[in-house]
């Protein structure tokens, strides 16, 4: 049909295939010699990068789901049978985790590169829309993705942020009903958000396929923004930047390694270890790195929209809507002033009445409120997603690129500063000052887009443009790195140590560091600790006697280690229950019959079970170990509840569990003293281990895959390089 | 350095445009791609296969005391049917009788059954065709024409050892690896 002008192929299949359906014609147009800005730097890898990372999402995905069961009961154990049983589902699992971590933050790069060069400019608004659609749809997607290992966190944050629909005046409460499938985060939420978790991905396929697509019609923004006028300012696609994506992608993969192999939970929490309990939010419920920003703004509505708010706010809007009309004429300064300092004063006045209860200044109707803070907060974090959206009318200077734009790029750079503040807000405890200051924030990015890009729209006098392209090839590499690090450095969550005890004093292990492995005598000496002292009341059900080989135990050692212990089977042919000898294939035999029996026997507490309780606890082996020497005479004064014992490291200091190490008191079958220190560094060895049976294969695999990827990113870089050696002079 | 990043690296070093070297480059990054997500591929196929707890889960003890001659059983192991067969003096005989020779898959009964165990026959009960449990557990279920089972799907006829007789089936039915621990009791896999 419209393919008349086609190229025939000289191969005899690829053209019978491409006059049929003319694919690879389509191939070459658009990704063989479609013509591409000659100046791009590297931030114009991150739309590649972005690719990479939603191929490898889904890929890792859907054969994470062939093992993934979801299920109230059986999900989490699911996750932990992945991480310990699966055929590198280890890495499948820490890939999935990490990779949708380096998504957003190449996504955010992606989304920094396009205010930057202004790549929504016109003609590539609707270029621009679905780039923030795609971004919606990610967040969607990583949030229930986020619920599917049903931990603490999953849970807990599925409650948290389904609960934000239920602001919505009149229908808010049944929505979240519709939401939930009943009337908590239970079962049939974690049933659906599996599925639009597996469906979700495949709407992002199609929305970036129509975002390409849109590209394609445009063709690139670049760092100039200038539009490429003749055929010098262009080079073909391949091989130039494909050959530039591929390098940029390998150096990036280098990066994401690092995170998979050596420090795979590093951007995660603690929380995730510990299965879902609706009795019990954890202390300290944060979002992902990613969300914090929105998650700031959320928070920052503390206060309930009285009418001086209200009036405040339609003052200010008031003021700022000169600046979107006539907009050739010069502005009319005086109102926009006295409008926008009447809209500064009423809304500073309603909110000081309000939050002071009255102490400092009072005024009437108060107490009367247009929008509750709650739908104020959940309107503000839409809105600043929306903001996004609109961006492309928010902005109709000239000149695209921030290069010619001093005040533009200010104002932009400190919207970044503006952003990892709020983001860093966002992982603290909601207090002063930590509120005021993300509630100013929460200011400055509403004022950047609706006040000051439509105003430096009208005022701001661009530098000099260059002529083209060609005349202004400007070479910028690196800035990845960096971006890098202070996309992951800004996010860090050392706001969630536990606020009254003090953080577990750092010691030395024999697994720490990128080469060192376990220590097979520490495990099997912490092993007879958890067997002869642990296991009388905390059971670790997720481990099966036959891991212990992995302590380096022989097979007959562990079947003579697991008929110690008998476990209940049947039923026989009679139809009775009845005991066997444990073989190696039986999990760890419980303590306790169930929670309740448990408890019982316990003083009312639940010992936790500890097959995860290394990576389930902010520290690690340096808290267990802590918790573990930790038991000291209560201080003068310090009440105590009977049955507690006082401990420098627990949380609130009183705990349930009473000192459980004494010196000799279990002897070593390798003759090692059993001092209290020694056992406490044994076991916590042997708890870190439990948590994670794979660690050391993990690092081994890891080094391989580092070198690898390193020596691939060198080959990259000299394929590269050859090819641009005559671009580039 | 291995002696591959040399050669590529003085090739770089000496910036000759030579077709030949450069094409070495080329296809060095290529190859080292591929092997690379080769390598990728495989642990991610890989873990479609049975995982650790799976490999783990493989034996089970079965009392057999219950079962008269000319009866049956049908247990589960690995999550097939596995027929153990307690068999009449007949079936013993009628099972080592025939010529192994004019048999589809050549096999003596006494290379099917335990030594001094001539009774028992343990069997799995999985057709080798297309995968269907055969007939011929119960008393009143048809047997086949050599009275052993008889697969409705597709009409394989096995005899008393488990051997394909007739019909569309390869193979005799698979034997799976078991011990008696005492007369009374049977340890599958």
């Amino acid at each position: 049909m419209a393919n008349k002008d086609r190229q025939p192929f000289d191969n005899t299949v690829i053209e019978w295939v491409d006059s049929r359906l003319p694919v690879f014609t389509m191939m070459q147009k658009e990704y063989g010699v479609f013509p591409t800005p000659r100046n791009f730097n590297y931030f114009w890898n991150f739309g590649a990068l972005s690719m990479v990372f939603l191929i490898l999402m889904i890929l890792t995905g859907i054969f994470l789901a062939m093992n993934y069961t979801p299920h109230a009961d059986m999900a989490f154990n699911s996750v932990e049978r992945i991480m310990r049983d699966v055929n590198s589902g280890w890495m499948l699992r820490y890939m999935h985790m990490n990779g949708a971590h380096f998504f957003f933050a190449v996504v955010y790069i992606h989304i920094f590169r396009g205010m930057y060069y202004g790549s929504y400019k016109n003609p590539r608004e609707l270029l621009w829309i679905l780039g923030v659609v795609i971004f919606i749809l990610m967040m969607a997607t990583g949030f229930m993705g986020y619920t599917l290992p049903w931990s603490q966190m999953s849970g807990w944050g599925a409650t948290v942020i389904t609960s934000l629909f239920s602001a919505i005046p009149v229908v808010g409460e049944g929505l979240v009903e519709l939401l939930w499938g009943g009337f908590s985060v239970d079962n049939p939420t974690l049933n659906r958000f599996f599925a639009l978790h597996y469906l979700f991905p495949f709407l992002i396929v199609a929305v970036v396929a129509l975002h390409v697509w849109a590209l394609h019609v445009t063709g690139s923004n670049n760092p100039l923004g200038i539009e490429p006028k003749t055929k010098r300012d262009t080079l073909p696609f391949h091989p130039y930047y494909t050959m530039k994506d591929l390098f940029g992608i390998s150096v990036v993969l280098v990066i994401y390694a690092l995170f998979v192999f050596f420090a795979p939970n590093s951007l995660g929490h603690a929380d995730h270890y510990i299965p879902f309990d609706p009795l019990v939010t954890p202390p300290h419920i944060v979002p992902e790195w990613y969300f914090l920003m929105f998650y700031a703004i959320l928070r920052s509505i503390t206060f309930d929209f009285n009418i001086y708010i209200c009036a405040g706010l339609g003052a200010m809007a008031i003021a700022a809507l000169p600046l979107y009309q006539n907009r050739d004429k010069a502005l009319n300064l005086p109102p926009i002033f006295a409008f926008g300092a009447l809209g500064g004063i009423l809304f500073i006045l309603g909110f000081v009445a309000q939050e002071a209860g009255g102490n400092l200044i009072s005024l009437p109707l108060t107490s009367f409120h247009i929008i509750t803070a709650k739908l104020g907060g959940v309107l503000a974090m839409f809105g600043a997603i929306g903001a996004l959206l609109v961006l492309p009318w928010l902005d109709w200077h000239k000149v695209r690129s921030a290069r010619f734009r001093p005040m533009y790029k200010f104002f932009l750079i400190l919207f970044v500063i503006n952003a990892v503040v709020l983001g860093i807000m966002g992982a603290k405890v909601a207090e002063q000052p930590w509120v005021i200051i993300s509630q100013l924030a929460t200011g400055y990015y509403f004022a950047f887009f609706f006040v000051i890009v439509p105003l430096l729209s009208r005022i701001e006098v661009a530098k000099p443009l260059p002529r083209s392209i060609y005349e202004e090839v400007v070479k910028k590499i690196a800035v990845v790195a960096l971006i890098c690090v202070v996309g992951f450095g800004g996010f860090s969550n050392n706001a969630l140590a536990a606020g009254d005890a003090p953080a577990a004093p750092q010691r030395e292990w024999s697994f720490d560091g990128m080469l060192e492995t376990f220590d097979k005598g520490e495990l099997q000496r912490g092993f007879q600790v958890y067997k002869e002292v642990c296991a009388a009341c905390h059971g670790m059900k997720r481990l099966s006697y036959r891991n212990l080989t992995g302590l380096g135990y022989s097979d007959a050692q562990v079947k003579s280690i697991a008929s110690e212990y008998e476990v209940t089977d049947g039923p026989n042919d009679e139809g009775d229950m009845f005991d066997r000898p444990a073989r190696p294939s039986d999990n760890f035999k419980d303590p306790f019959e169930n929670d309740n029996a448990a408890r019982f026997a316990n003083n009312g507490a639940l010992p936790p079970d500890l097959s995860l309780i290394a990576k389930a606890r902010h520290g690690g082996a340096d808290y267990l170990h802590a918790i573990l020497t930790g038991y000291v005479e209560a201080p003068e004064g310090f009440e105590m509840n009977p049955g507690m014992s006082y401990n420098k490291f627990f949380s609130g200091h009183q705990i349930a569990m009473a000192p459980p190490l004494m010196d000799d008191q279990i002897s070593y079958a390798d003759n090692t003293p059993a001092t209290v220190e020694q056992m406490a560094h044994d076991v916590s060895t042997f708890l870190t281990w439990a948590s994670e049976p794979s660690q050391d294969d993990r690092k081994r695999t890891g080094w391989k895959v580092v070198i690898f990827l390193t020596f691939f990113s060198i080959l990259l870089y000299l394929v590269k390089k050859k090819i641009w050696k005559d671009v580039e002079k | 350095m291995s002696p591959l990043l040399t050669v590529v690296l003085e090739d770089y070093m000496t910036k000759k445009t030579n077709n030949s070297k450069r094409d070495f480059l080329y296809l060095t990054a290529a190859a080292t791609g591929a092997v690379g997500a080769a390598s990728m591929g495989w642990s991610i196929i890989d873990s479609m296969n049975p995982a650790a707890d799976t490999l783990a889960l493989s034996s089970t003890e079965v009392n057999i005391s219950q079962i008269e001659s000319g009866q049956a059983i049908t247990v589960m192991w690995r999550g097939k049917p596995v027929f153990i067969r307690r068999r009449t003096k007949q079936e013993i005989k009628d099972a080592e009788d025939i010529d192994v020779s004019t048999l589809r898959d050549p096999q003596t009964d006494n290379a099917r059954i335990v030594d001094g165990k001539k009774e028992w026959l343990v069997v799995v009960g999985i057709c080798t065709h297309l995968g269907c449990v055969p007939l011929g557990q119960k008393q009143a279920e048809v047997k086949g024409e050599f009275g052993g089972w008889f697969c409705p799907c597709h009409g394989s006829h096995y005899d008393s050892s488990g051997r394909i007789r007739k019909g569309p089936a390869p193979k005799n039915l698979a034997v799976p690896e078991y011990k008696f621990i005492n007369d009374t009791t049977i340890k599958i896999g």
